[in-house]
C-alpha cells in the first residue's frame, strides 16, 4: 500500500442545543462525622448527575433536559475539598430536585472520647 | 398547536404581575414570606400551563389554588435543613415560607386543573373555562 490514506473526513456536527450554566445555590453543614453537601437541582433526574472526585476536588454535574421553549440547563459546580475527607466513601442521594452530597471525615481527624480510669 | 402569537394585552399583564410581584416583595420584608417562586406561564387553545421550580418541598405544605377563575396562588414553606450538632458552613438555598400570586391569561376550569410535583418542579395544567376557548363562527352565505 503506497497510497497515503487521506485524514478521516471531520465528524458532522452534532446537533446538540445550546446548555446554559447554572451554578447551583448550596447548603454546606459540618458535622463531628462528615461535611454536608446539599443543593438545589431541579428537574434533574439521577441518571444525569455526575459526581467527581479529584486531586482535592470535588465536581457536582447535573444535566437539567431542555423545557418548553429552553435550552437544556447544566448546573456545574465545583468545591475544594479537605484532606480530612475520606474521598472513597463519599455518597450521593438526589430526591425532590435536591442533591445531598456525604463526606465522611477519615477516622484520624474525627473526634475521640478518652475514657478516664479513676 | 402552542400558540406563540402575542396576546394584545400581554405587556400590561406583564406590567400588572410586575407590580404585584413588587409589592410582594415589599410586604414579604415586613412579614417574614418571600415572595414566591418563579414561574413560567404559557398556552395553547384548550390549557394554560403553568411551572416552576420547587426543589425540596414537603407536598403536605404545597398549596395551589385558583380564585376568580384566573388568579393563580402557589404557597408552600420548605424546612431549612435540620441536622443534629452540624455548623453551617454556607447558606445559599432559602426556606421559609412563600406565597406566589400570579393572573392567568384566560379564565380556567378550577376544578379540573391537574398538579403534579416531579424532581422537585411543579407542572400545572389548567383547562380553558369553556368561554374562554376559541370558537369557529361559521358564516353563512347569503
Amino acid at each position: 500500500m503506497s497510497e497515503l490514506v487521506p485524514n478521516a473526513a471531520p465528524a458532522p456536527p452534532v446537533a446538540q442545543a445550546r446548555a446554559a450554566t447554572v451554578t447551583p445555590r448550596v447548603d454546606v453543614l459540618e458535622t463531628e462525622q462528615e461535611f454536608l453537601v446539599l443543593a438545589d437541582v431541579p428537574g434533574v433526574k439521577p441518571e444525569d448527575v455526575d459526581i467527581r472526585f479529584e486531586q482535592g476536588e470535588m465536581t457536582i454535574h447535573g444535566r437539567r433536559p431542555a423545557g418548553r421553549d429552553e435550552s437544556p440547563v447544566d448546573y456545574h459546580r465545583t468545591f475544594a475539598v479537605a484532606e480530612t475527607v475520606a474521598a472513597d466513601k463519599i455518597t450521593a442521594e438526589l430526591k425532590d430536585g435536591v442533591l445531598t452530597v456525604r463526606l465522611p471525615k477519615t477516622e484520624a481527624v474525627k473526634p475521640k472520647r478518652i475514657a478516664v480510669r479513676g | 398547536m402552542t400558540q406563540n402569537r402575542r396576546h394584545p394585552l400581554s405587556a400590561l399583564w406583564h406590567e400588572l404581575n410586575q407590580a404585584q410581584d413588587d409589592f410582594a416583595r415589599w410586604m414579604g420584608r415586613m412579614t417574614g414570606v418571600t415572595a414566591g417562586p418563579e414561574l413560567n406561564v404559557w398556552e395553547d387553545e384548550q390549557n394554560v400551563y403553568a411551572e416552576s421550580d420547587l426543589p425540596g418541598i414537603d407536598l403536605a405544605k404545597l398549596e395551589v389554588t385558583v380564585t376568580g377563575g384566573n388568579q393563580l396562588t402557589v404557597q408552600g414553606e420548605r424546612a431549612a435543613p435540620k441536622i443534629e450538632g452540624a455548623s453551617w458552613l454556607r447558606q445559599e438555598r432559602p426556606f421559609g415560607k412563600f406565597v406566589r400570586v400570579i393572573a392567568l391569561p384566560s379564565l380556567v376550569d378550577a376544578d379540573k386543573v391537574e398538579a403534579k410535583y416531579e424532581t422537585g418542579v411543579l407542572w400545572l395544567t389548567l383547562p380553558k373555562h369553556e368561554a374562554a376557548k376559541p370558537r369557529k363562527i361559521h358564516v353563512k352565505g347569503v
